[in-house]
């Protein structure tokens, strides 16, 4: 990566340099660090992403102090944290919406990608790392759920674990071993307290080396044109990209506050003020919002091992993803076809949320295996046939064409041809 | 909890478990359905918008209600008698609070003899539970359970239905638990067709999921004597008892939305100020 510090400490802090880079290594990173002058403010959403994590570990470490992962008291010790501890209120809302406010910014993180094709070479490793940390984010997003231990924490944490009593031969002993006994109960609200604290760390571990890849081969831009000319192309990251960041977050943290001053519970289910009670299942086993498309495939599916496959492959298909989109064009911009087929998967991972919030009653039955279908086949056959056969828009010469108005060099009406995509 | 019971609890818990499968659809069974739901009409509350207050002579009639007709069956074991008297609350004086907490028995001890005993209540103490355990409250009401006062305002809601519940992210509809718990109280009617109950001892109610409730109609026009004027009605009382409720689930509303107007005013201006901050600075480069 071109555009080195430009630190040049003197005195102490050279002193400090020579013995551990660590100030010059910040400086290149969040200083020099040379960032594509043509990106939009769906570019913000990794800044938010961070700092929704270190504000979950804040929040989190705070609400640790006062809660007590024991079935008969972690109900009552959450709303003693609500009733009695100071600005309890504020920090239990923030920890429970900002796990919300985290999935939306991930959403539109993940989707950004999907758009501008950031996940193509030699982004991929970039890409799977950040598949990595939207899967360990669901995890600790699920522990972090029961510990509440309402109604929907408990029956949510029947529902999801019995899951893994599908897989043939095994499965029984998987779920009594993930429970540690016979059903969710003391056990298991034990671990998943201790992973629950656990998992934000590793996370932030994988969000460390998602930076580091980044800044190691830089960033994607809407043209999704490799920087070719650093001095005309990009801006330090400071105080260009700083400023901009800072601004989207504000931003980002009033609608944040908006859910945590104004409707704390909006996001949340009734049912989960009431403590769990293992013999009163309540009328509806519903899913956290964030979880409902992936909730929506595993039931679309009469198997029950093929659905919790389907929900897993859900996800796994995200990993091969950059080797299934054949298109040689980063961008949606030049690809007219894409962008149909991209708004029609988004749509439908909507339709899939949607669905996965209805009881498991036709026509919703119906409608979720089309949905679940149209899910797989956009990335298993949708995706490499479209980079073969479509029809691209002249893509510009570099970035500084496309935003000084350069003329495009491409020409137009260029088929991607099939030995330009390896 | 004796053998027995934790037999039955095991047995129970298989059994719930084995429920939650079905419910989760692997079959295509129809979800165990909550019955036939009517929505609750919307009451105006004075704690609803961005602006909301609990209305303190609102909340001492609530609590007077609870007082003199609920508190016999449903307990409220999360509030403090000190609550009473904090910001935000019905506004009762510190010694009126403390009067309130003296009316109330309160079980302590052991004693230097190794005895419980009863003694006044002070400020520090939880409202008493009018039952010493469940089992004992479903013994002195036909097998039904009266819930616990304290989270129920938060705990109950229906269904909003799309596009409604999308617009109750900017209008700030939070109101489905006061708004059930009123029509709840108002909702006691005569059965549709001439249902009959599915079993005894149960009263039809428009609004309790499924009609059919344990609780009789728990409260009549002028029960509970009003000395400030309001009218002394069933509905009256719904809305003044739903306040109460929600203001028990939710003692720092007033402190929630006051920090909260202060910090959108704060993001706004430095948000406005970050604005310019970067138009100017990125005004070099475009
Ligand atoms: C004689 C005892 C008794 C009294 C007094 C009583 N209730 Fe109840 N209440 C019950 C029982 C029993 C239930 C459970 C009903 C059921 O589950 O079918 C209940 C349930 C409720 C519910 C919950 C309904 C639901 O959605 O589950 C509310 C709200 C309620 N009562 C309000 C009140 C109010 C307000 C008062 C005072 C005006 C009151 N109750 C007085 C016995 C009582
Ligand atoms: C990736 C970051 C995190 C996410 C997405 C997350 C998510 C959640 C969620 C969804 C809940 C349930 C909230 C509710 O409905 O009440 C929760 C509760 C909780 N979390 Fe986290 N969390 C994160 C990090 C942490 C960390 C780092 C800690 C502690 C060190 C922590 C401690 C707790 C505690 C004690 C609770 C129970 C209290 C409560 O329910 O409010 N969390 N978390």
């Amino acid at each position: 990566m071109q555009g080195h510090s430009t630190y040049q400490p003197k005195g102490v802090a050279k002193w400090f340099e020579d013995r551990l880079p660590i100030v010059g290594l910040i400086h290149s990173s969040a200083v020099a660090y040379p960032v594509p002058r043509n990106l939009n403010y769906f570019w913000t959403f990794g800044g938010i992403l961070t700092f929704m994590l270190v504000a979950q570990i804040l929040t989190g470490v705070v609400l640790a102090m006062h809660y007590t992962p024991e079935t008969t008291k972690a109900f009552l010790s959450v709303e003693k944290i609500m009733r009695d501890v100071n600005y309890g209120w504020l920090l239990r809302y923030l920890h429970a919406n900002g796990a919300s406010m985290f999935f939306i910014a991930v959403y539109i993180h993940i989707f950004r990608g999907l758009y501008y094709g950031s996940y193509k070479a030699p982004r991929e490793v970039l890409w799977i790392l950040g598949v990595l940390i939207f899967l360990l984010m669901m995890a600790t997003a699920f522990m972090g759920y029961v510990l509440p231990w309402g109604q929907m924490s408990f029956w949510g944490a029947t529902v999801i674990t019995n899951l893994f009593s599908a897989l043939p031969g095994v499965g029984t002993a998987i779920v009594t071993w993930l429970w540690g006994g016979f059903s969710v109960d003391n056990p298991t609200l034990n671990r998943f307290f201790a992973l629950h604290y656990l998992l934000p760390f590793m996370i932030a571990g994988i969000v460390g080396l998602h930076i580091w890849a980044l800044h190691h081969v830089g960033q994607n831009n809407p043209t999704g044109v490799e920087v070719k000319d650093f001095r005309k192309e990009t801006v330090p990251f400071t105080p260009y990209a700083t400023l901009k960041d800072a601004f989207a977050l504000v931003c980002f943290i009033a609608f944040f506050s908006w859910f945590v001053f104004y409707t704390p519970n909006y996001l949340g289910h009734a049912d989960n003020y009431i403590e769990a009670n293992p013999l009163v299942t309540p009328a509806h086993i519903v899913p956290e919002w964030y979880f409902l498309p992936f909730y929506a495939i595993l039931r679309a599916i009469p198997s029950k091992l093929g659905g919790v496959l389907m929900m897993f492959g859900a996800i796994a298909v995200l990993f091969i993803l950059p080797w299934l989109d054949t298109s040689k064009v980063r961008s949606a911009k030049y690809r007219p076809m894409f962008q149909i087929f991209f708004w029609i998967f988004a749509a439908n991972a909507v339709l899939l949320g949607w669905l996965g919030s209805r009881p498991a009653v036709e026509p919703y039955v119906t409608i979720s295996r089309f949905s679940t279908f149209w899910y797989f086949f956009h990335f298993l056959v949708i995706l490499p046939v479209l980079g073969l056969t479509e029809k691209t828009r002249p893509v510009p010469n570099s970035i500084a064409d496309s935003v000084l108005g350069g003329a495009p060099a491409t020409p137009a009406s260029a088929v991607a041809a099939p030995e330009r995509n390896g | 909890m004796t053998m027995a019971n934790t037999t039955i609890g095991r047995a129970g818990r298989a059994l719930a478990a084995a429920a939650a499968l079905g419910l989760a659809g692997l079959s295509a069974a129809p979800a165990q359905a909550a019955g036939e739901t009517v929505k609750p009409p919307a009451q105006s509350w004075s704690f609803s918008g961005p602006f909301g207050k609990y209305d303190a002579g609102q909340l001492q009639r609530g609590f007077k209600i609870y007082s003199e007709v609920c508190a016999s069956c449903h307990a409220l074991s999360l509030v403090a008698f000190r609550n009473l008297h904090e910001y935000g609350g019905p506004g009762f004086t510190e010694d009126q609070a403390r009067a309130i907490a003296e009316d109330h028995k309160v079980q302590d001890g052991p004693n230097d003899a190794g005895e419980m005993f009863e003694r006044p209540g002070r400020l520090s103490d939880r409202f008493p539970k009018p039952f010493p355990n469940e089992n004992a409250a479903r013994a002195a009401n036909g097998g039904a359970y009266p819930p616990d006062f304290s989270l129920l305002a938060k705990a109950r809601t229906y269904e909003r239905g799309f596009p409604t519940f999308l617009f109750d992210i900017v209008t700030q509809y939070q109101e489905q638990g006061p708004d059930y718990i009123h029509a709840l109280l108002t909702g006691y009617a005569e059965p549709k067709h001439g249902e009959k109950p599915p079993r005894p001892g149960l009263h039809y109610n428009t609004y309790f999921p499924g009609h059919w409730i344990a609780m009789a109609q728990p409260i009549q026009d002028g029960q509970v004597e009003y000395t400030d004027g309001t009218p002394a009605t069933v509905d009256q009382y719904g809305k003044d008892i739903a306040a109460f409720m929600m203001w028990a689930a939710e003692p720092h509303m007033a402190a929630r939305k006051g920090t909260g107007m202060v910090v959108l005013i704060f993001l706004l201006i430095f948000g406005a100020l970050l604005y310019f901050t970067k138009r100017r600075v990125w005004s070099a480069v475009h």
